[in-house]
C-alpha cells in the first residue's frame, strides 16, 4: 500500500473543495487547523518504507491532512524540484543533491540531517561464494555487482575502495540499488554492495553481511522544507516528526543510523 | 489548388494532412526541445569522452552482431511464416512478435530465467564453462530478442507481396529448394530484408530495458549507449543530452540511409513489382 | 515412351485421365474454372492430388493411393512451365534467366550461358541477352520466358495461356514462334483461343467442371464439336438431341434437318452443328421449303467483324448491320432463326 497513490487521487478534490470533501456528509463542523490540507513530500527511494509508516502516523496526528509521498532517486527529485515541481518537503539520500536544490535557492532555512546509512554486503541466501569480509569481494571469480559511481551508493562504494585500498572488479556497475539487489536476488551475482536498509527491506531474499569498513563511508540524509512550498507550517511539523523521537524510532527499525 | 506543385492526384483530404502534421510535430517537437538543451560549446568534448566513445563503440558492435543474429534466425522464421503451412502457425507468429509489445524489462527477466546463471539453459552453460550473464553476449542476446520481430515482420511482408509464383517457376525449371531460396527468393526480397535488418539494427541500438535487467552495466562490456545515457543523467545532464543527440543522429543516419519503407503492397499484374533490387545500399 | 496422368482432387472437383505420345502437343480448352490450371499444377508438382498416378517415359511423377505414396518434387519432374505472366526473375538479365534452368541442373556456368544464347537465338531474342526483364516489352519478355522453359529440355512442356497477356501485335509473332519450337515436342497448352489450338496442337481436350468432356484431333473437335464449349470456340451453333431419319430431334421437340457423312442410327445421341453465318433472321415464320425454322428471343447484339452477331440463348446468327437495322432487332424481340438443311451437319456425340 502506497498512501501516495491514494493521496494523489484525493489531492485535487481535497484541495478544491476543502472540508466539504474531506468531511463528507457529516458536514463541516469546527475544522482542525490543518483540515483538508495536503502535504507533498519528495523523498529518496530508500526512504520508502519508513516514510510511508511515518506519513500514516502523521496523518493520524493531523486529522484531515493528506500526505502525498513521491519516491525516486535523489537526483531525479532534485531535478524535479529545481524545475518547479510542487514539493513541500524534500528528503535526500545524500548531501550532494540537497546542495543542488540549495543552489537553486529552494531550500527553506538550512537542511537538517535526520538519518545515516552505510553499505553492507548482500549475498544470495545460500551465499554460494562464501563471502565473509569486504576483502572477499575482490577475490578472483567472485561476481560482485556494485552501484555506478554516478549514483550515491556507488560514490560510497568508491570511497570505501579508496579508504581500504581495495580494488573491486565488479561484473556490473548498476545505476540503482534496486538493480544491484535484483542481480543478487536472481542469483546472477555472488554479492552486491547495497545500503543496510535496502538489504533489510529485501527480507529473506538476500543475506546481509555487515563489515566494519562500512563505517568509513557513511551516507547522511538531509531533509528540508522547500522554499516555494504551499504548506510551510505543515512542512515544519512533518520535519519535526521525522527528526523527533517517533521518527527516529522508525528509522532505526528500518536499519538507518542516527546522525 | 493553384499552388499545388505536382499534378498527380493524391486523394489526401486536407484535414488528414493537418492531423498528419500534428502527428509529425508530436515526434519532432521533443527532439527539437532536446536540441535546444544541448550544451553546444561542450558538445564535442562530451561525446568524445572516453566513456562515451566506449559506450558508442560497444553499442555499434553489439547492434551489428545482433543484426547478424536477427538475419540468421529471422530469415528462416519469416520464410516458414510466409510460405509454410502447418498447424500452430498463427500461434508461432504471435510468439515471435511478442517482444514487439512486451516491455523490454519483461524480456530481460525472461532472458534471465533462460540464460541466467540459475536459468533453464544457463545452468547447463555454466557447467560447460560458458558464462552469459554480465557479458557482451548477454547484451547481444537481449538486443536480438527485442529486434528479431522487426526483421521477421518486415521480411514476411516482403515475401507475401512478392508471392511464390517466381519460386514455383524456378522449381519447374529444375532448381532445388535451396537453389530457389538462394537465387530467386532472397534476391527478390532483398529490399525487404535490408529494411528489416536496418530496423533491427536501430532497435538493437536503442535497446535498454532488457539489457539493464539481463546483462548488467559495465563500461566496455555491457554498458551500451542508452545505459550510459541513463547513468549520466544522474550526475551530468549535459552529457546525457549530448549522448542522446548522438544516439538520435546515429539512428537517423542508419535508418535514413538505408530504410526505404515497406515494399509496394500487392504486386498483381504481369510485371509483379517487388521493389527494385540493387537500389538498396549494401 | 509416353506421358500418362490419372489424378483426382476432390477439393477442386478435379478428375482427369490423360496420356500424351512423344512429340505430341495437346491444347486444353475449357471455360474459366474448368480445372485447366489445376491440371498443369498437378503435372508440375505444385499441387498434390488426393489420388492418382502419373509417369513420363517410365519414370513415376507421383503415385498416390491407399498404401502408396510416391511423390517426385517439382524440380525433379522435367516439366517446365510457361505461364501467361512471363515471370522472368527481375534481378537477372535475360541471358541469366535462360541459363537458370541449365545452371540448376548442374551445368557449368560457361556451358549454361552458351546454351542460353542458343535458346535466345531460337526465339529471336539473341539481342535481348543483356537486358533486364524490366527493360523488355511484354512480347519480348514472353519470348525470353519461352527460351527459359525450352532451355531445360523438358519432358513435358506446360504452357498456361502463354499468349493471353500479349497485345494483338505481339501475339501472332509469338504464336508462330511457338509453332516452330513446339514441333516434335511433348507439350500441354492451356488456351482460350481456338487459333492456338488450330496452330499449335495436334490434339484438343475440352475440360468442363474438372473433367475432360471432349478429346480428339484438333480439326475433328473444332469441325464437329460435341460440347457446347467447343462449338462456341469453333464459332458454331450446336444443338444436341436424338438422331432421326432426317436429322436431330431436340429434347424440346424441335426437328433439325441436316447432312451427315457417315451412316447414323436413329435413336442414338447426336448433335446438329451449323455456323451463325448460315442463319437467317425473320420477323415472321417462313413457309414452304425444307428449312429449319424456330422461334427465339433475342438476348444480345454484338459486333462480329463487319457483321452483327444476334444471340438468342445458346444460338447465334450473323446478319449485316443494315439488315439488323431494317428488322429493328433489339434484345427481347421475338424472331425466327432459319437455317438451310444443307448448312447443318449432323453427327453422333
Amino acid at each position: 500500500m502506497r498512501p501516495g497513490i491514494r493521496a494523489a487521487a484525493a489531492l485535487a478534490a481535497a484541495g478544491l473543495m476543502g472540508c466539504a470533501a474531506a468531511a463528507g456528509l457529516t458536514g463541516c463542523t469546527a475544522p482542525a487547523r490543518d483540515a483538508g490540507k495536503t502535504l507533498t513530500v519528495f523523498a529518496a527511494a530508500s526512504l520508502q518504507a519508513p516514510f510511508t509508516a511515518l506519513a500514516e502516523e502523521f496523518e493520524a496526528a493531523h486529522p484531515g491532512t493528506t500526505v502525498t509521498l513521491s519516491f525516486a532517486g535523489s537526483s531525479d527529485l532534485a531535478t524535479q524540484i529545481s524545475q518547479g515541481a510542487p514539493a513541500d518537503v524534500f528528503a535526500s539520500a545524500d548531501t550532494k543533491n540537497m546542495a543542488k536544490v540549495g543552489e537553486a535557492g529552494l531550500v527553506e532555512g538550512s537542511p537538517r540531517d535526520f538519518a545515516t546509512n552505510v553499505l553492507t554486503i548482500a549475498v544470495p541466501p545460500e551465499n554460494p561464494a562464501s563471502i565473509a569480509t569486504f576483502a572477499d569481494l575482490a577475490k578472483p571469480g567472485v561476481r560482485t555487482v556494485i552501484c555506478a559511481e554516478q549514483v550515491p551508493c556507488g560514490a560510497a562504494t568508491k570511497t570505501l575502495e579508496k579508504e581500504t585500498g581495495t580494488t573491486l572488479m565488479p561484473v556490473s556497475e548498476e545505476s540503482s540499488v534496486t538493480d544491484v539487489l535484483g542481480k543478487v536476488v536472481s542469483g546472477e551475482a555472488d554479492a552486491g554492495l547495497v545500503y543496510v536498509t535496502d538489504a533489510k527491506a529485501a527480507g529473506s531474499k538476500v543475506q546481509a553481511i555487515p563489515f566494519p569498513e562500512s563505517a568509513r563511508a557513511v551516507n547522511t540524509y538531509p531533509i528540508t522544507a522547500v522554499r516555494n512550498g504551499k504548506n510551510k507550517e505543515l512542512a515544519a511539523d512533518f520535519i519535526e516528526a521525522v527528526t523527533g523521537p517517533d521518527g527516529q524510532r522508525i528509522f532505526r527499525g528500518a536499519g538507518f543510523g542516527t546522525p | 489548388m493553384k499552388r499545388r506543385r505536382d499534378t498527380t492526384y493524391t486523394g489526401i483530404p486536407r484535414w488528414v494532412a493537418a492531423i498528419a502534421a500534428v502527428g509529425a510535430l508530436f515526434v519532432l517537437l521533443p527532439l527539437a526541445a532536446m536540441l535546444g538543451r544541448v550544451n553546444w560549446p561542450q558538445f564535442i568534448p562530451l561525446i568524445t569522452s572516453e566513456s562515451s566513445l566506449t559506450a558508442l563503440g560497444l553499442s555499434l558492435r553489439t547492434a551489428a552482431a545482433s543484426t547478424v543474429l536477427c538475419v540468421l534466425f529471422g530469415v528462416p522464421l519469416a520464410l516458414v511464416l510466409a510460405r509454410g503451412d502447418f498447424p500452430g502457425k498463427r500461434l508461432l507468429r504471435s510468439f515471435v512478435l511478442l517482444p514487439l509489445v512486451l516491455p523490454p524489462v519483461v524480456g530481460g527477466i525472461a532472458l534471465l530465467y533462460a540464460f541466467g546463471r540459475q536459468g533453464l539453459l544457463g545452468q547447463g552453460l555454466e557447467v560447460a564453462g560458458l558464462r552469459i550473464a554480465f557479458t557482451t553476449t548477454a547484451v547481444i542476446l537481449a538486443q536480438t530478442f527485442v529486434a528479431l520481430p522487426f526483421l521477421v515482420v518486415s521480411l514476411e511482408g516482403a515475401l507475401r507481396s512478392a508471392g511464390s509464383r517466381y519460386e514455383a517457376v524456378a522449381a519447374t525449371l529444375g532448381a532445388r529448394p535451396t537453389t530457389v531460396l538462394r537465387r530467386v527468393t532472397l534476391p527478390l526480397v532483398l529490399p525487404g530484408l535490408a529494411s528489416g535488418a536496418v530496423l533491427s539494427f536501430a532497435r538493437s541500438l536503442g535497446e535498454f530495458g532488457a539489457t539493464l535487467t539481463f546483462a548488467g552495466s559495465l563500461p566496455g562490456v555491457t554498458r551500451t549507449l542508452p545505459l550510459e545515457i541513463y547513468l549520466q543523467r544522474e550526475t551530468d545532464a549535459d552529457a546525457a543530452v549530448a549522448l542522446s543527440l548522438l544516439l538520435v543522429v546515429v539512428a537517423v543516419v542508419v535508418v535514413g540511409l538505408s530504410y526505404r519503407g515497406p515494399a509496394p503492397a500487392g504486386s498483381g499484374g504481369r510485371s509483379a513489382r517487388v521493389g527494385t533490387p540493387g537500389r538498396v545500399p549494401a | 515412351m509416353t506421358f500418362t496422368l490419372d489424378a483426382a482432387l476432390a477439393a477442386r472437383r478435379f478428375d482427369v485421365s490423360l496420356s500424351l505420345a512423344p512429340g505430341e502437343t495437346v491444347a486444353v480448352l475449357g471455360p474459366n474454372g474448368a480445372g485447366k490450371s489445376t491440371l498443369l499444377s498437378v503435372i508440375s508438382g505444385l499441387l498434390r492430388p488426393d489420388t492418382g498416378r502419373a509417369e513420363v517415359n517410365g519414370r513415376v511423377l507421383f503415385e498416390l493411393g491407399p498404401g502408396v505414396h510416391t511423390w517426385t518434387a517439382p524440380h525433379r519432374r522435367g516439366t517446365a512451365l510457361l505461364a501467361q505472366d512471363p515471370l522472368l526473375f527481375p534481378h537477372l538479365s535475360a541471358l541469366e534467366n535462360v541459363a537458370f534452368g541449365p545452371r540448376s541442373a548442374g551445368m557449368p556456368k560457361r556451358e549454361a550461358r552458351e546454351s542460353a544464347r542458343h535458346w535466345l537465338a531460337e526465339v529471336d531474342a539473341a539481342d535481348l541477352a543483356d537486358r533486364r526483364p524490366g527493360e523488355l516489352s511484354g512480347g519480348q519478355a514472353q519470348r525470353v520466358a519461352a527460351a527459359r522453359a525450352l532451355a531445360v529440355d523438358p519432358e513435358v512442356l506446360l504452357l498456361d495461356e502463354p499468349l493471353s497477356a500479349l497485345d494483338i501485335h505481339a501475339a501472332p509473332l509469338l504464336r508462330r514462334l511457338l509453332k516452330r519450337v513446339l514441333a516434335g515436342r511433348r507439350a500441354i497448352i492451356v488456351t482460350h483461343d481456338v487459333l492456338d489450338a488450330y496452330m499449335l496442337a495436334d490434339r484438343v481436350i475440352v475440360m468442363e467442371e474438372g473433367r475432360i468432356t471432349e478429346d480428339g484431333p484438333t480439326r475433328e473437335v473444332l469441325r464437329r464439336p460435341r460440347s457446347r464449349f467447343a462449338a462456341g470456340l469453333a464459332g458454331l451453333n450446336l444443338v444436341p438431341g436424338t438422331v432421326t431419319s432426317a436429322g436431330i430431334r431436340t429434347a424440346e421437340g424441335l426437328e433439325f434437318a441436316g447432312q451427315h457423312d457417315a451412316p447414323l442410327v436413329a435413336g442414338q445421341a447426336g448433335v446438329a452443328a451449323f455456323p451463325p453465318s448460315a442463319v437467317s433472321v425473320f420477323l415472321g415464320e417462313a413457309h414452304g421449303s425444307p428449312r429449319n425454322s424456330f422461334r427465339v428471343t433475342v438476348t444480345d447484339l454484338e459486333p462480329h467483324g463487319d457483321q452483327i452477331r444476334i444471340r438468342a440463348g445458346d444460338l447465334s446468327a450473323d446478319v449485316t448491320p443494315a439488315a439488323s437495322a431494317d428488322l429493328g432487332l433489339a434484345p427481347g424481340l421475338e424472331v425466327y432463326f432459319v437455317v438451310k438443311a444443307a448448312a447443318v451437319s449432323i453427327y453422333p456425340s
